[in-house]
């Protein structure tokens, strides 16, 4: 149990558009250079219409496993490999990074993203993952994964694109809502604790 | 950056939709679910520390909250470190919202300053912090905002710092004002900063918005009664402190930001606190 009560959050709010996104901000290698994909999908509500106002960040290891720890990710010198990204959707709701696929940071383990979703009209983060699709005995065998059920366990799997890119949808509400993640059991507190 | 700023209609307001809601039928809502929650806790329910994502008053929510639970996850390897940034990333200057521009801005110069903590009270040190906000009369640099108040030429709002190895922050800039949104007729939001957080680990990562303290806007903002319980909604305003008003120059607010509790099992070089990659 933590001895402080966490600050809340709030909405990013609808005018982040001049203080958030920066130069390069969802290159995490420069496109077209050797090892790069294209992490790409949409953001949709529950309505299924397009959100243009989230931001979205991933943050993943290097394509051997390893959890870099190298700054510049804000001014990036197009050589070093941070882990980290943001990006904004556009009026189409479109989101698309440059990265490299992830690898497992211990043998056997599901490579994955893990992702952080903001947008007007959230109150708060959401937090998520984004899985390579291929690793078929690592996925079954993945602690997350293997906790939800089937038509659950989709919306966290990318679907591999011809060209090598990776495909990868966020609905904030809905049937098939993507599986949003809790990693502090929950924003309560006993009542003696406050 | 990308977005060309245009300004032209930023006379053209939306005449009031007939269909929105008075403040005053805002406010019973408001206070319908502030009451809810009252009863739930005075029955032994949950105290709850967090926004509700689920907050009809506020609009935009409606379509744009999961509906499913949270499902609960163990944090895994890249999940219990964090992103690393530094004096590559941030210029100290960037620190000083009022000194972007050639001029002064107009408005009331503050200080705002605080630590960055975990949630067992260690100090987030070398990370990275984020604020945008409104100007002095309410107005966003963002050509979306069309709030007919003007533009200050000699401010931007938009700051970023690296946190020292005690977990402090600092920004001077200019006190925010209120400004009018569409949620309801007649919906203000209290004066804010935003602020984006991160801590030691990817679990922690939080945007939030800092208040000043004694707003009468409170009791009305759908955005900041999302946050249901009041010693929760507290922690958002921050403390005038006389203590960091520097004379005949500006004023001085106090916040201090906890970020959720630690996951990882700690090193002691890192439970020490190091600064970023710069050590001066």
């Amino acid at each position: 149990m933590s001895k402080h009560i966490p600050t809340p959050g709030q909405t990013v709010g609808p005018f982040f558009g001049y203080a958030l996104p920066f130069g390069k901000d969802n290159e995490l290698l420069a496109p077209g250079s050797a090892g790069s994909i294209r992490l790409h999908g949409t953001v949709t509500d529950g309505a299924g219409e397009p959100v243009p106002d989230a931001v979205l960040e991933i943050w993943q290891p290097a394509a051997d496993g390893s959890i870099v720890a190298e700054t510049g990710s804000l001014v990036r010198d197009g050589y070093t490999f941070t882990g980290w990204g943001r990006t904004s959707t556009g009026n189409t709701g479109k989101y698309t990074f440059t990265t490299v696929n992830p690898g497992a940071t211990t043998p056997g383990s599901a490579p994955f993203i893990a992702v952080v979703v903001f947008a007007r009209g959230l109150m708060n983060r959401l937090f998520t993952r984004v899985y390579l699709p291929e690793d078929a005995e690592a996925l079954t065998n993945d602690p997350l994964l293997s906790s939800l059920p089937a038509n659950r366990r989709a919306t966290l799997l990318a679907e591999r694109d011809l060209d090598g890119g990776l495909r990868w949808d966020v609905r904030m509400q809905g049937e098939d809502e993507t599986v949003f993640l809790e990693f502090d059991g929950g924003a309560t507190v006993s009542p003696d604790a406050r | 950056m990308g977005e060309t700023e245009d300004f032209s209609n930023s006379h053209v307001l939306e005449k009031p939709d007939a269909r929105q809601n008075t403040q005053r039928e805002m406010s019973a809502e408001i206070q319908a679910i502030s009451a809810g929650y009252g009863k739930s806790v005075n029955a032994g329910g949950a105290v709850l520390t967090q926004p509700r994502l689920d907050y009809p008053p506020y609009r935009s929510s409606i379509l744009r909250h999961p509906t499913k639970s949270l499902h609960h996850a163990d944090p895994e390897t890249i999940e219990l470190f964090s992103p690393a940034f530094g004096h590559q990333d941030v210029n100290p200057l960037e620190s000083d919202l009022t000194i972007v521009h050639a001029g002064e801005p107009q408005g009331e110069r503050i200080v705002v300053a605080g630590k960055v903590l975990d949630g067992d009270g260690r100090p987030v040190a070398g990370q990275l912090v984020e604020i945008w906000q409104a100007n002095a009369a309410g107005r966003y640099i963002h050509k979306r905002d069309q709030h007919p108040a003007p533009i200050d030429p000699n401010f931007t709002g938009v700051g970023r710092c690296i946190t020292g190895a005690d977990g402090s922050y600092s920004f001077t800039t200019i006190k925010p004002g209120a400004y009018p949104w569409k949620n309801h007729l007649n919906a203000w939001r209290p004066a804010h900063i935003h602020f984006s957080l991160f801590g030691s680990e990817f679990t922690q990562r939080i945007v939030t918005q800092m208040y000043f303290p004694g707003d009468q806007l409170f009791p009305l903002d759908p955005i900041y009664q999302s946050i249901v319980d009041q010693h929760a909604r507290d922690r958002l305003v921050a403390t005038y402190n006389h203590e960091l008003t520097s004379p005949e120059w500006a004023l001085g607010y106090n916040w201090d930001i906890v970020l959720t509790g630690s996951k990882r099992t700690w090193t002691e070089n890192e439970a020490l606190g190091v600064e970023g990659d710069d050590h001066e």
